[in-house]
């Protein structure tokens, strides 16, 4: 456990996974090479003559440059060259769209991946999501949504929605995609940001009615936070689409939380709109324990609410176990604590969905991020065993830590060559 | 179970071990043979069936629906009597229980639960109607919104209680919205200038009187709008309910119905207005919620956090989060007063009242508008200071309040800051380095004492260099993985240090998220925040959301 304090995974949580909410499935369609779907093609022959030229001759190495120059210029943080870049997209013609899920939303996961291979630092990332929030927000002066009638299939429905980041969210970007992307759809968009506490949310609701609320969350730990805003926001007679890294890359978690819809990214989450969502039926209270029965055993409620607890014992143990850390500093000691405090999230998280993939998933990211810094990800493992020993009375969460700690011992030793922001 | 064993040739049929009793018993019973001729009957069952004399054909003098049970029960191969069958036969209800006779007779026992047929269907029809109720009250209560509570209320009319419902809601100025649904359509909003008049006991509805009876209403002198589009053919029969609100009347409730369906009959009118009394109840609810929200909104605008944006080339950024999730304003504010050419300079203030929540939020109103009426005097800080300490004490509700003050103009590739802190943690600056600093300014909080002194520092920043204005809520925030550490102004500065270069927002939102996470579920104070950045190299002037042009150099 030794230099583990060194990764600051603290505050910025699973930023790879992050970044990929809404805005994710654009990664996948640039990866194989399919020129964009239907919607997409809809829209170049939308804009015509430009578009014809642009996107018949040679879309995919346009794309690619386009994501390349402007990883560039984000990577200097150089915000007018980045914005002089997209608007030239635009003027070539490219479907406002194609921009945001084909170039941005990528670049900003490239973002990601490159923080957690520790070639840049956090400050850089933060730097990087402001030139995109601010990219996006003039290229919306510019881009108009779809007119009414020329969108060609006639089926599609228009309807309000309100996009949010479940509270504890503070990863606004793939919503405010999503945002625009609907908005471009010719859809009425509230767009509420990044961390919306769920009260807040339920006054908008009564306030505008919307005929859908689209929740974003990246980070897994926040699912029970999420479950409460589902929940809530069905209460009030409005259907939840849920979309985001959090609910996993097949939708498990928006499906077991009870979510009426889930999009793996921008343009699902659009297509799904635009079919419409039927309201969802209403059981005057449904209690959480309905929907996840395995939540009666306590375990996620005693683990949850003993995180305090938890983290003070295990930081105890490690500096018994662990020569080394009692000549640990304030600071060293905290961010140990806080490395601690997050393996208690991710096991309270995984204990709350009931699965062991979304611990062993986060174990073994953890362990690229440390491996990334040069550090083996074995450091975890003294910290395992002591919450096993914590919490010997709980038969699911050992079942758990046992699955984690295999997971971490079946780890092929990667080589661990950093980059050169391996400090960061 | 009757059993026949014991019957001999002699007398067919139901001569029992107990003799000729039966032919008294108080159930109709009728002995049949295989070829469906009747055998005998006892006195009840020739009551019931006066055709039915020995020899008889079944299916002339019984109901098809007996005859038909009879001739399965004997046909070749069958399996002999089973079940009982059950049918009408002129207003009663009959049960047929088939029991075996001599022969290959049948001998069919019959029972009148016409009676229970009825209390059943009542009791059916009573909790289908409270499973209704119960159902429409989980759905109008649902929301508080008007439109999403009144189209509730016309889609479940619609659907379980006529073929079209009409919702007239009280006039807005001249204007009545309404809402129209007929079953299997969506709903229509509209709002219009009708005459209720027009519609007989609709006038009398929305005054909140009792209803007139359905059959007095002729459906073919209702007005063209009274009537849903989409809803074919001509109107059979309507019913106009009132929806009784808190008090005041919520509307009133038009059902329709088609031509071939039914009329409503006494009880349906008397759970429509049921119905109605649920729907007036929620959606009273809701209008009084939306007149509610309406003016904390228009009261509250005025004390919410302002958007920042750039200034003059100068990036001013703010962030907010009040102690209690279920609020937004509370005892911490900031303000940016931008100056009307870049050589002057913008001011910004941002401050803490003693106190919590609204009642504290109401003073930072007042010093905000205060401060904005100052703002001439801005060359001073001091004097400044001086004025507004003068406004607050001799206010007799006014509490004392820190702030601190910035004047921010931009010369070249320099930011120059005047900046001034009454009573306040002092502003800290991040040079490009990560180095961070505190401005040198001091003073004495604001509305306690008749004397007020503060000394203000000047401070110049480069490209990518920030100052931050924050409150303690920030360095107090109690939490980190132990749980009762103290964020603290260390904490701060190291995480300060890493935002060198960075945007104004991307500074606030590292801090706020930070700050955020550290108090986690725990409670906290109000926490404000407000970077001036002086920006990294050239910057978008149209990204600040407001220009419409593209972008200039």
């Amino acid at each position: 456990m030794t230099d583990i304090h060194d990764v600051r995974f603290g505050s910025a949580g699973p930023a790879g996974a992050a970044e990929a909410p809404f805005g994710d499935q654009a990664r996948g369609a640039v990866a194989d090479g399919r020129a964009g779907d239907g919607v997409g093609a809809v829209e170049t022959a939308r804009t015509g003559h430009a578009a014809g030229a642009a996107a018949a001759a040679s879309r995919p190495e346009l794309l690619s440059r386009a994501r390349d120059e402007l990883w560039q210029a984000v990577d200097a943080r150089d915000e007018l060259t980045a914005a002089r870049g997209v608007f030239d997209l635009l003027d070539s013609g490219l479907a406002a769209e194609d921009i945001l899920l084909e170039v941005i939303a990528p670049v900003q996961h490239r973002v990601g991946a490159e923080w957690a291979a520790g070639r840049i630092t956090v400050a850089q990332e933060h730097a990087a999501t402001a030139i995109h929030d601010r990219v996006i927000a003039a290229m919306a002066h510019r881009a108009t949504p779809i007119p009414p009638e020329s969108d060609g299939t006639g089926r599609r429905t228009r309807v309000t929605v309100t996009v949010a980041c479940v509270e504890g969210e503070w990863h606004a970007l793939p919503a405010r995609i999503l945002a625009e992307t609907l908005r471009l759809r010719g859809h009425t968009v509230d767009f509420l940001g990044a961390q919306v506490p769920t009260p807040h949310l339920i006054a908008h609701l009564h306030r505008t009615a919307p005929d859908v609320v689209a929740l974003s969350s990246s980070l897994p730990t926040r699912l029970p936070t999420a479950h409460a805003a589902i929940t809530a926001v069905q209460a009030t007679g409005v259907p939840v689409i849920a979309g985001g890294a959090a609910f996993a890359s097949d939708g498990r978690y928006a499906r077991l939380l009870g979510a009426d819809a889930w999009a793996a990214g921008a343009r699902e989450a659009a297509d799904v709109l635009g079919r419409g969502l039927p309201r969802p039926h209403l059981d005057a209270a449904r209690p959480a324990v309905d929907d996840l029965p395995h939540l009666s055993d306590q375990e996620y409620t005693m683990v949850s609410r003993g995180k305090r607890q938890l983290v003070k014992n295990t930081l105890a143990g490690l500096e018994q176990r662990l020569p080394a850390m009692r000549s640990y500093g304030e600071a060293e000691r905290e961010r140990t604590a806080e490395d601690v405090a997050h393996i208690v999230d991710f096991l309270a998280a995984a204990l709350y969905t009931d699965d062991a993939r979304l611990f062993t998933g986060f174990l073994d990211w953890t362990g690229d991020i440390l491996e990334a810094r040069g550090v083996p990800a074995r450091v975890l493992l003294p910290g395992l065993e002591l919450l096993r020993q914590e919490l010997k009375d709980f038969p699911r969460a050992l079942d758990f830590l046992a699955q984690g700690g295999a997971a971490l011992h079946g780890r092929n030793p990667r080589p661990t060559a950093p980059g050169p922001g391996a400090a960061a | 179970m009757t059993t026949f064993e014991g019957s001999s040739r002699r007398s067919r049929g139901l001569v029992l071990h107990g003799g000729a009793s039966w032919t008294q018993a108080p159930y109709p019973a009728l002995v049949a043979d295989r070829a469906g001729g009747v055998v005998e009957v006892n006195a009840a069952a020739a009551a019931l069936f006066p055709g039915a004399l020995s020899g008889a054909r079944l299916e002339e003098v019984v109901p098809a629906w007996l005859a038909d049970a009879h001739r399965r029960a004997t046909e070749d191969g069958g399996t002999g009597p089973t079940a009982a069958v059950r049918g009408r036969h002129q207003e009663l209800t009959l049960e047929a229980h088939p029991a075996a006779g001599d022969n290959g007779d049948v001998v069919w026992w019959l029972v009148d639960d016409t009676d229970r047929v009825v209390a059943e269907t009542a009791l059916h029809d009573e909790r289908e109607r409270t499973a209704f109720l119960a159902d429409a009250s989980t759905r109008l209560l649902a929301s508080l919104n008007v439109d999403r509570c009144m189209e509730v209320a016309v889609r479940m009319a619609a659907e379980h209680l006529a073929d079209a419902a009409l919702l007239v809601a009280p006039a807005a100025g001249k204007r009545h919205p309404m809402a129209a649904s007929v079953r299997g359509s969506s709903v229509v909003h509209t709002t219009g200038r009708i005459d209720p008049s027009a519609v007989p006991g609709l006038s009398e509805a929305l005054q909140g009187f009792p209803p007139v009876p359905s059959r007095w209403i002729d459906p073919s002198a209702l007005p063209d709008w009274a009537v849903p589009e989409g809803l074919d053919g001509p109107v059979g029969s309507v019913v106009v309910t009132p929806l009784p609100g808190h008090g005041v009347p919520a509307g009133a409730l038009i059902l329709l119905r088609r031509g071939e369906t039914p009329a409503f009959d006494a009880s349906e009118e008397v759970f429509a207005r049921v119905f109605a009394a649920r729907a007036g109840v929620a959606l009273s609810a809701a209008r009084l919620y939306t007149e509610q929200t309406s003016i904390t909104a228009t009261l509250m605008v005025e004390l919410l956090p302002p958007k920042l944006r750039q200034v003059h080339g100068v990036e001013f950024a703010g962030g907010y989060r009040a102690s209690r999730d279920t609020e937004r304003v509370g005892g911490d504010f900031y303000d940016v007063h931008p100056s009307t050419s870049p050589d002057q300079e913008t001011f910004a203030v941002l401050g803490d009242v003693c106190g919590k929540g609204l009642a504290a939020a109401v003073l930072t109103g007042k010093i905000r508008n205060t401060l904005q009426a100052l703002l001439p005097l801005a060359d001073d800080h001091e004097n400044l200071l001086r004025r507004l300490n003068g406004a607050l004490i001799n206010n007799r509700h006014a509490r004392y309040a820190t702030l601190v003050l910035a004047s921010v103009r931009r010369e070249g590739r320099t930011t120059r800051l005047r900046l001034t802190s009454a009573g306040h943690p002092r502003p800290l600056i991040v040079r490009h380095t990560g180095q961070v600093e505190e401005a040198d300014t001091s003073g004495t909080l604001i509305g306690a004492l008749p004397e007020v002194s503060a000394r203000t520092a000047h401070v110049d920043l480069g490209p990518g260099e920030t100052c931050l204005l924050y409150t303690d809520g920030v360095t107090e925030a109690k939490g980190g993985p132990l749980g009762d550490v103290l964020f603290g102004e260390e904490r701060l500065r190291a995480a300060l240090a890493e935002c060198a270069g960075l945007p104004a927002e991307a500074v606030v939102e590292r801090l706020q998220m930070l700050a955020s996470e550290w108090v986690g579920t725990g409670p906290h104070d109000d926490i404000a925040l407000v970077a001036i950045t002086a920006p990294h190299g050239t910057h978008l002037t149209a990204v600040d959301g407001r220009t419409p042009g593209r972008y200039t150099a």
